[in-house]
């Protein structure tokens, strides 16, 4: 009886989202997908969102690009979670990303579940969701068709393409495929490949869906149950590597939930408390396929493979300005790997700036107010803007 | 005053729109006059992220890295001017420094502060300490410049290396004069800095 009350309930939150996403966002496409594995994905649609006014030039147009788990709502409040924007505080009127002066561009990636094409697309072919049978893409697939949406919207050069994480390497991605495309990339908190680390860190998240009873080889979708545990726990696994081992001490050190000890295995400590509320209102808002593509296109990305390893050679025709940024405590994407893509500039002799961001925050730095953080982006923009 | 002489001899000897590489930018004053001024195409490298965070903000493009490291990531001949000023005692190998920017750099300017200046040498000789002035203004323990020299060190080094000298300048606080004789005793007395032309064709 819960259990059937609790599925009514979820269908009509997910019907009241699908609405309100249907109203504020805007859909380029179908178009036919080429994609790197060589697969063709017919009927591709991007979702997308935009802040702000593209000029008469053209030339005011800025593309971020979200990271694994997020979405194209930067700024605003997110329809579906309803809380603010994940970069609300940097994106908005006369903010750093100031949508008077700038045309602002989020869209969800290929194989996300916010309204672009992905594993819980319905593939026509069978009028059924795609599942498992989705085609294994790449994050120069996710390019592509951001490109195919730019292209639509007639722009020849975007001033600017930035993103944190994976959005960093698709910030990457545009500024070594599509040089000429971009006036100025910021790959943020990044690396040019996925590390050995980050994909042992991916396959246990994946591995928890997958032995999780309920995703049903990814056929869950008309199914009363959802892998909602393993989802669940891949993301409380995949929190812990956003944050620093100095965040968790600042943030909980051995705080209690409550002055006594339940000797057993309940939420004790806050910490445990906090990683469970993360995997529960995770799971509300994300596909578990979807988050098995994406971090399979993460896994995947290594820009220097297409060149015998010679990652400079990825950049040979790069001329755009680049601002690469990471953060001290980042030891999920550590500040050697944006050195690594820095010395590879340098050798093309590219236009490119480096920080490394004094943070305690870990990973998840590029999300928060960071005031030195925020300083060189807005610097970086205006000097960008006043160069062009 | 020293530091605007050095500023505009500096800007002089740099041809518009040259693409210019300023090793230990700081805050990316020189860099950003030359922008203005000669329309440069400028990269600095700068090892403090207060520095890096400074010039960013100006706009300029700066990288965050080590004279004595990052170098060798350029290609031969990448810039028309590799400018070092007052970052080569400052560097843990200033010979491999030098002869990094000799190879990335068509033309270089480097500018050093003359530790034989007669007032560091009066300290010296009387008070028995190291000297502690304007220009080096931290004690021996926390200063940053591990390998100081003389204009005359800095001219005899070069002919070891067997590099030649195109031009060199003489700052001695209230103006910038030309140095015709090297060797010359009292220009290495008088003179708080020294400013070098050297370029990569001659060896």
């Amino acid at each position: 009886m819960l259990i059937i009350y609790f599925n009514i309930e979820t269908k009509i939150k997910r019907k009241k989202i699908n609405n309100i996403k249907d109203k504020i966002q805007k859909i380029f496409g179908p178009i036919k997908l080429s994609l790197e594995g060589g697969q063709t994905l017919k009927g591709t649609t991007i979702a997308y969102s935009t802040w702000g006014a593209l000029n008469t030039e053209k030339s005011n147009a800025i593309l971020i690009c979200h990271a694994l788990t997020g979405d194209q709502f930067v700024t605003g409040k997110n329809p579906i979670t309803n809380r603010n924007g994940w970069w609300e505080s940097i994106v908005g009127p006369n903010k750093i990303f100031d949508t008077n002066k700038y045309f602002i561009i989020c869209s969800n990636v290929l194989g996300g579940c916010m309204g672009t094409t992905g594993p819980s697309s319905i593939n026509e072919q069978e009028n059924v969701q795609y599942g498992m049978k989705f085609p294994i893409f790449t994050i120069k697939d996710m390019v592509n068709l951001q490109l195919a949406l730019i292209d639509s919207l007639e722009i020849d050069q975007l001033f600017s393409v930035v993103g944190g994480s994976m959005g960093g390497m698709q910030a990457i991605e545009w500024a070594s495929s599509y040089p000429e495309r971009v006036y100025s990339a910021i790959p943020i908190a990044t690396s040019y490949r996925h590390s050995a680390q980050n994909i042992a860190f991916h396959e246990v998240g994946r591995q928890a869906i997958m032995n999780d009873p309920n995703w049903q080889q990814g056929n869950y979708y008309n199914k009363e149950v959802k892998p909602r545990h393993g989802l669940s726990v891949a993301r409380m696994i995949a929190h812990i590597t956003y944050l620093s081992e100095g965040a968790f001490q600042e943030k909980f050190g051995r705080d209690m939930q409550s002055k006594v000890l339940s000797w057993g295995f309940d939420a004790d400590f806050q910490v445990e408390s906090y990683l469970r509320h993360q995997g529960i209102s995770f799971v509300d808002r994300f596909d578990a396929n979807s988050y098995l593509y994406i971090t399979r296109a993460m896994d995947y990305f290594d820009l220097s493979h297409s060149y015998d390893g010679d990652l400079s050679a990825a950049f040979k025709n790069t001329k755009c300005k680049i601002m690469i940024v990471s953060f001290t405590s980042d030891w999920l994407f550590p500040s050697s790997e944006s050195l690594a893509i820095v010395k590879a500039l340098n050798k093309t002799a590219a236009d490119v700036s480096f920080i490394e961001v004094e943070s305690d925050k870990g990973h998840d730095s590029f999300l928060l107010e960071v005031k030195d953080f925020y300083e060189i982006l807005s610097g970086f923009i205006s000097g960008a803007a006043r160069k062009k | 005053m020293s530091n605007q002489l050095n500023k505009k001899l500096i800007s002089s000897l740099i041809m518009n729109n040259a693409k210019v590489l300023d090793i230990g930018c700081g805050n990316g004053e020189l860099l950003y006059h030359l922008e203005k001024t000669k329309s440069i195409n400028g990269q600095g490298i700068e090892i403090s992220p207060k520095g890096v965070k400074e010039s960013v903000s100006k706009g300029l493009s700066v990288i965050q890295g080590d004279a004595d490291i990052d170098l060798v990531n350029f290609p031969d001949n990448t810039f028309d001017v590799v400018i070092l000023s007052h970052t080569l005692q400052a560097t843990h190998k200033p010979k491999e420094v030098l002869i990094e920017m000799l190879r990335i750099g068509k033309k270089c300017i480097i500018s050093i502060p003359n530790f034989g200046y007669w007032k560091y040498r009066m300290q010296m000789l009387f008070f028995g300490i190291m000297p502690i002035t304007r220009t080096l203004s931290e004690p021996w323990y926390s200063t940053q410049n591990i390998h100081l020299c003389t204009i005359k060190d800095f001219i005899n080094m070069c002919e070891s290396l067997n590099i030649s000298i195109n031009e060199a300048f003489r700052n001695t606080t209230y103006s910038i004069k030309k140095i015709n004789k090297p060797n010359s005793y009292m220009n290495n007395l008088l003179s708080i800095e020294g400013i070098f032309v050297l370029s990569n064709n001659i060896n």
